[in-house]
């Protein structure tokens, strides 16, 4: 069986779902080989299938955007020949796999929500146009470089070897020239991250700028916290939160819509949703024609009464 | 002085009927198309940096013909010069042929920085600024929320999802800005006029020194195999609050095995 190259998000040392959901999709195609840059907790990447585990180690990573990584990583996939490259699709994994299949002339693939191999060949799944339309696509050049949206694949533990393997890269001054002077971490909000999250619960204009009754009723669920582009262009909810095309784009196993009207801006970024549920005073806002229950009232009237028989129902 | 290139894209209308032609690409011709809008705020702050200081800024757009739509608004808004790339051999090219060409006709500018859109509104990736300074051999700075331009360096913020970072470069950079940078402004009249008179050079593949071989849909490292429209939502459920809309919301939520 061929390697497959995983770059590992670890912040802190602690492996990230969608970096797990990387690992179980890479052994649809081969063995699974973590990347990490830093430190990540090595029992857990073995207990996901992890064969290999190649490190870095060098200040360089964390003090400069992605040029070095980028190096590091091209580097090793011309050592190892993979038989593909796997990325988590945030910002900075789409800058780090862009350069790298720039660097190997391969093919890139940029939010994938599904791959599939089959006979050696892989197949992505891409979802476009404010997720109107599904897209497949096959790689024609080089060890193909996919970046993996978030809740593409339910991580599934598999034993692996989890062999840990020392590397370095050469490092080229020209990676080293846009420094990150400081990094201040947001305050965590103790909910799941938006973009990982299992439900979300956002709100929008018919919050009427209280976000008091959309954060219990997530917090009774366990979910994270959204916003419209109207509440984040109003000031109600910082734009870190805003799900739509300027925002975040989310696929959770539950979309809770509140006081959003569901603009086009909007519904591209949460239509791929797996169940939609909305509650806005307007019947006629579009949202309606998403939803696979809806409810017409007051969000804050119905969700604190929401809120309370979830506890209920949840002892 | 700073010398700009702010690179924008002609893409479909988002509120209209956006669809594939028969050979799998992006339908840019059989619909509406405009600047796109997240575009805009480059070209904002790519007026705002020389108005602090002294420069100049040219727009540049890689599209068929209507993409001079793009190019116009841009120079409206106060671009100083344009340059439209057109060629058909451009037809279907990927972010990375597109990336290609771009880099090609931002060399063969007199440039500081080249500033893009955070993403378009039709692919949205948000990925061609990484490539063209991976061609360039620059660094880029993405999703900048604010740019500060001192004489050579360029101090950037940048709003991530878990940190706030500072960054500081000196030299050539790339970078693409967010609509968190501040709202573009509208053409004004006297805008409108000046742009009729303002300088649009055509360049096509040739005078990039690139082969068509190089970009276009039969070059693309990636191949789009199949596409179809997402299947219609089946009509939900929707009942009015009566006084009982939070607790049927949840009895949904409950059959459905979430509570």
């Amino acid at each position: 069986m061929t390697e497959v190259l995983v770059l590992i998000d670890a912040p802190d040392g602690k492996v990230t779902k969608p970096s797990l959901e990387l690992l179980t999709i890479a052994r649809r195609i081969g063995e699974p080989s973590a990347v990490v840059f830093g430190s990540a907790d090595n029992a857990v990447l073995a207990e996901y299938g992890a064969e290999k585990i190649y490190t870095y180690d060098d200040a360089a990573y964390g003090e400069f955007l992605v040029g070095p990584k980028a190096e590091a990583l091209t580097q090793l996939v011309a050592d190892k020949s993979p038989a593909a490259v796997l990325v988590g699709a945030s910002t900075e994994g789409k800058e780090i796999s862009a350069r790298v299949a720039l660097k190997t002339e391969a093919g890139w693939i940029g939010d994938a929500v599904d791959v599939q191999s089959d006979g050696g060949t892989i197949t992505t799944t891409q979802s476009v146009f404010a997720g109107n339309f599904t897209v497949k696509s096959t790689i024609t050049q080089g060890a193909p470089v996919i970046t993996v949206k978030p809740n593409s694949a339910a991580p599934e533990a598999a034993a692996g070897a989890g062999t840990v393997e020392a590397v370095t890269a050469d490092i080229s001054d020209a990676a080293k020239t846009a420094k990150i002077i400081s990094s201040k971490e947001k305050a965590a909000s103790g909910r799941p991250e938006l973009t990982e999250a299992a439900i979300v619960v956002s709100g929008g204009r018919g919050t009427g700028g209280d976000f008091t009754a959309v954060e219990a009723f997530a917090d009774s669920l366990g979910a994270a916290v959204g916003a419209s582009r109207a509440a984040v262009d109003s000031g109600w909810y910082p734009h870190s939160f805003q799900v739509g095309q300027t925002g975040k784009t989310v696929s959770p196993q539950l979309y809770v819509a509140n006081g959003i009207s569901g603009a086009i801006q909007h519904r591209a970024g949460m239509q791929t949703s797996k169940t939609i549920v909305a509650v806005n005073k307007d019947d006629e806002a579009p949202i309606f024609e998403l939803v696979d229950f809806g409810v017409v009232g007051d969000l804050k009237t119905v969700l604190p009464q929401a809120t309370d028989e979830v506890k209920k129902r949840k002892g | 002085m700073t010398k700009i290139v702010v690179a924008v894209k002609y893409v479909p209308d988002a509120t209209a009927d956006r669809t594939f032609s028969a050979d799998n690409t992006v339908d840019r011709v059989g619909v509406d198309g405009l600047l796109s809008e997240l575009d805009e705020y480059a070209v904002e702050q790519a007026l705002q940096i020389i108005e602090a200081g002294d420069g100049d800024v040219t727009v540049l757009t890689v599209g068929p013909e209507q993409a001079a739509d793009a190019v116009r608004k841009a120079l409206q808004m106060g671009a100083d010069a344009g340059v439209h790339v057109q060629d058909d051999a451009i037809h279907g090219s990927d972010a990375f042929a597109t990336s290609l060409i771009l880099a090609k006709a931002i060399e063969k500018l007199d440039y500081d920085l080249v500033v893009f859109g955070m993403a378009s509104t039709d692919g949205g990736l948000g990925v061609v600024p990484t490539l063209v300074a991976e061609r360039l051999g620059l660094p880029a700075v993405t999703y900048a929320s604010e740019i500060t331009v001192d004489g050579d360096t360029v101090k950037i913020r940048r709003d991530g999802d878990v940190a706030t970072q500072e960054i500081e470069a000196s030299g050539k950079l790339v970078l693409s800005v967010t609509d968190q940078t501040g709202e573009a402004r509208y053409p004004s009249f006297k805008g409108i006029m000046a742009a009729k008179k303002k300088d649009v050079q055509q360049w096509t593949l040739a005078d990039l020194g690139l082969d068509a071989g190089a970009v276009g849909l039969d070059n693309a490292w990636t191949k789009v195999e199949s596409f179809e429209p997402r299947p219609p939502r089946t009509a939900g459920e929707i009942v009015t609050d009566e006084g009982d809309g939070g607790t049927k919301l949840v009895e949904f939520l409950a059959a459905k095995k979430f509570v």
